[in-house]
């Protein structure tokens, strides 16, 4: 664990500690239980999200994604009928093809990850929207697929699945990318590119896996996420989750200079974003003000936590001195 | 001499030990046309750089017009009238010449609104392409311009600042003849309106034409000055060189093998109308030598696989190969210290251990996954054999001297087997002794059978280091020279573009 992890960790501990002093409420199983299930829903895409944060580039095309794959998926299996696995498979797909074309834009075509990813924003929703023709896609009634839905919205032991599924995707990905020799490619394409190039790294490569890794983590929640509403419309589904997942890489650690950024950090920036929310209807909070608290709440850590590294650096830079001379 | 507006007494730099410029006396009297050469590190940027106020002499005194000073700075510089034509222009590529003419002085209206006058601003400027009769106009946009046009834009700047001493460095290093002749043409209009002119260049021809006096620097000093009618070639040359070179030069310890290397008219992106031909041997060193800008980086980044190679054909071990990336030429034995160690060489902020893994990382692990005990190990090898000097293989890169990054640039291609090994300008901004450690380990190298090829502007290195040397100049080979042949005036001029037969 690195110390920026500890620190955001004693600080989810401070704010869960208040709320529930003020509120015992936080504490009570459904509360957490709900908490949990938020966590991980937000937390699998956010982790793909950090994937591409750290070559340096973003992904803004997230909510869109959940959304187009979210009614793609209902009408697969609803509307046709199609057996569910098979239609999970083929949104699985879909993902890769679209994390494929948008890192071959930024690698072969040179073109910024913003503008690709915010195009990919528009179109995907311009496409969702289309594909229903602006109406709801959901399930009607009497529809029902036990299997499935026990395995993304069933609890264990009172565990959401969703949080399961969370941290078995966070320890695998936490192997990929802290122990694996991709994981070590893309942190060095995130540091310098050019000298990643230098010493032999199929830099392209690298990127490109790091946008398609993303977009099929996202393609999980898309099918996490039409499983826990069960109704899709097309137009506010999703809204604003890429800036959920870039807020919870960046409290996390990751840098959007690239080269930076880990597993945990991200998973646990995603539970003090979910931790936030509770805090405003807990505290009987306006919920208008939910963004504003958010919003603050991640200016004052990434800004604290800028300051903290500045001065470690400070007086790791003196000790150094002295130890040389 | 009379009439001089501006002198330099006695000018000394020293930075950090190391005398950059020792006992330096130049004058510039109205339109004169000086040249100015010496090799790679003679001190002319040094020496260009207190004339133009962006560093400090350690001793001596300027004047200006009478007055003596320590010391000037940018502004005082350019208050007295002089401008720069940089080597690398400054010019901003999205705006048009008479934009970037005015730029910051521009002519308004409108009160506080400050708004452009443009009418006015390319009004001012027309005169002043007339005055070089360039064939741009105020309206054209510099992206659209060539190299050449470029160049005369600068000197567009420096004349609209009533500049009485225009300072070009390098200005025809990317011109064509023709472009050259009419650079040429400026500087005596230039010279007939009584501005002055110093002119470096490493084109000797270009002085002999047009300089009224040409200063020779060696070593920080000025170590002649010709007068008009003294002014060739050899007596250039002569001047510039002067040191016995050899003495540092170790020999193979066998006679070199067949060539390991071989690349037959090769073309790069930055000479495309020239072609290289060269081979390395088994076990030996070949300099390659040439001025800055000759083409030489861009030969390595070629062989490496970085930029294309626009025609020609590169052979291994007398096998064709094909590379098209870092990758390619990495799996052949192929390895590039490259000339910018900071931004290729290595990553500053990950660890020496990281950074010597980083090509071979699949060696450090099993099933994908990386096994970092092996990494530390063997970076640590690599740390012992080349003696990095660092407490730990944990130590960032940046936490490093240039000689200790150099190493572990070194100790990456070191962990596997290197058949061939490409040192782009391998001790720039190394210290001597940690030079001297690398010497070693390249001769080291080639007696274990490697073929070094050696790019270097260091005089002394070129000489004192390679067991035979080609030199470069304009992107092609003007010449090879065998140890006997070694001497700084031989190359010199190839290095310059002449024959030494």
């Amino acid at each position: 664990m690195f110390k920026k992890d500890i620190g955001l960790l004693i600080l989810i501990l401070v704010v869960g500690t208040v709320v529930a002093v003020i509120n015992p409420l936080f504490l009570s199983a459904i509360n957490l239980g709900n908490t949990a299930n938020l966590v991980g829903l937000f937390g699998i895409f956010a982790i793909g999200q950090a994937f591409v944060i750290i070559t340096g580039g973003i992904e803004l095309s997230v909510g869109s994604i959940i959304a187009l794959l979210g009614v793609l998926f209902v009408d697969l299996i609803v509307g046709h009928e199609m057996a569910w696995p098979l239609a999970l498979v083929i949104m699985l797909g879909i993902g890769a093809v679209i994390g494929l074309i948008h890192g071959l834009l930024v690698t072969r075509m040179h073109m910024q990850p913003f503008i690709v990813t915010l195009c990919g924003l528009l179109i995907y929703r311009g496409a969702a929207r289309f594909y229903t023709q602006d109406g709801t896609a959901g399930f009607g009634f009497g529809v029902s697929f036990p299997q499935l839905e026990w395995l993304t919205t069933g609890r264990t032991f009172g565990v959401p699945h969703s949080f399961m599924a969370l941290i078995f995707i966070a320890c695998l990905m936490w192997v990929v990318l802290h122990r694996s020799v991709f994981g070590r490619y893309l942190y060095a394409v995130g540091k310098n590119e050019e000298a990643a190039r230098y010493s032999g790294i199929r830099t392209n490569r690298v990127i490109i896996a790091a946008y398609i890794i993303s977009a099929i983590l996202t393609a999980i929640s898309a099918i996490f996420f039409a499983m826990y509403t069960r109704s899709i419309s097309p137009s506010s589904h999703g809204n604003f989750y890429e800036l959920y997942a870039i807020a919870a890489a960046v409290l996390g650690g990751c840098s959007l200079r690239g080269g930076e950024g880990s597993i945990v950090g991200v998973v646990l920036g995603t539970v003090l974003l979910q931790v936030l929310q509770n805090l405003v209807n807990l505290l009987g909070i306006p919920s208008s003000l939910n963004f504003a608290v958010m919003g603050s709440v991640i200016l004052i850590g990434v800004l604290a936590d800028q300051q903290f590294a500045e001065y470690r650096k400070r007086k790791s830079e003196v000790a150094g001195r002295i130890s040389t001379a | 001499m009379a009439g001089a507006f501006f002198r330099l007494i006695d000018i000394a730099k020293s930075y950090a030990g190391v005398q950059a410029l020792q006992g330096v006396n130049f004058a510039v009297s109205p339109g004169e046309v000086i040249g100015l050469v010496g090799e790679n590190g003679a001190g002319k940027s040094t020496l260009m750089n207190i004339i133009g106020g962006v560093i400090e002499p350690s001793s001596g005194i300027v004047e200006i017009d009478g007055v003596q000073r320590k010391s000037l700075t940018v502004l005082e510089s350019m208050g007295a009238g002089i401008a720069f034509v940089h080597q690398e222009l400054n010019l901003f590529d999205n705006l048009d010449v008479a934009s970037n003419v005015y730029i910051g002085r521009e002519p308004l209206y409108g009160g506080p609104f400050r708004l452009v006058n443009r009418k006015k601003l390319n009004a001012d400027v027309q005169p002043l392409l007339n005055r070089l009769g360039v064939d741009f106009k105020p309206e054209t946009m510099v992206s659209d311009m060539s190299i050449a046009q470029r160049q005369l834009l600068e000197i567009v700047k420096a004349l609209s600042l009533n500049s009485r001493l225009v300072i070009m460095d390098e200005p025809t290093s990317s011109l064509t003849l023709i472009e050259t002749d009419r650079l040429l043409n400026v500087v005596a209009g230039l010279k007939a309106s009584g501005v002055s002119v110093i002119f470096i260049s490493h084109r000797l021809n270009e002085l002999t034409k047009c300089a009224d006096r040409v200063v020779v620097l060696r070593d920080g000093r000025v170590v002649g000055a010709l007068a008009k009618a003294e002014i060739s070639h050899g007596a250039m040359i002569k001047l510039m060189i002067g040191r016995d070179l050899k003495a540092l030069y170790v020999p193979p310890a066998a006679k070199p093998g067949e060539a390991v290397l071989k690349i037959s008219d090769v073309r790069t992106t930055a000479y495309p109308t020239q072609t290289v031909s060269l081979s390395v041997r088994q076990g030996e060193i070949l300099g390659l030598a040439g001025l800055v800008g000759a083409g030489r980086t861009e030969l390595a980044r070629a062989i490496f696989g970085i930029d294309p190679l626009l025609a020609g054909s590169v052979a291994l071990n007398g096998k064709a190969i094909h590379v098209d990336s870092p990758r390619q030429a990495i799996s052949h034995g192929i390895f590039l210290v490259p000339e910018d160690r900071k931004r290729c060489g290595l990553l500053l902020d990950i660890s020496i251990a990281e950074n010597i893994a980083l090509p071979n990382m699949k060696a450090c692990a099993s099933s994908g996954l990386v096994n970092d005990s092996v990494v530390a190990a063997n970076a640590e090898q690599q740390r012992e054999r080349l003696h990095i000097r660092a407490p730990s293989v944990d130590q960032e890169g940046s936490s490093l001297s240039g000689g200790n990054q150099q190493k572990v640039v070194l100790g990456k291609w070191l962990a596997m087997n290197p058949r061939v090994l490409i040192c782009d300008e391998p001790t720039r901004g190394v210290d001597v002794g940690a030079k001297s450690e690398l010497y070693e380990m390249l001769r080291g190298l080639a007696d274990a059978g490697v073929a070094i090829l050696m790019i270097s502007s260091d005089m002394e290195e070129v000489i004192g280091v390679s067991d035979r040397i080609a030199v470069m100049h304009e992107g092609m080979i003007s010449g090879f020279l065998e140890r006997a042949e070694f001497s700084e005036h031989n190359v010199l001029r190839l290095a310059v573009g002449e024959s030494i037969h």
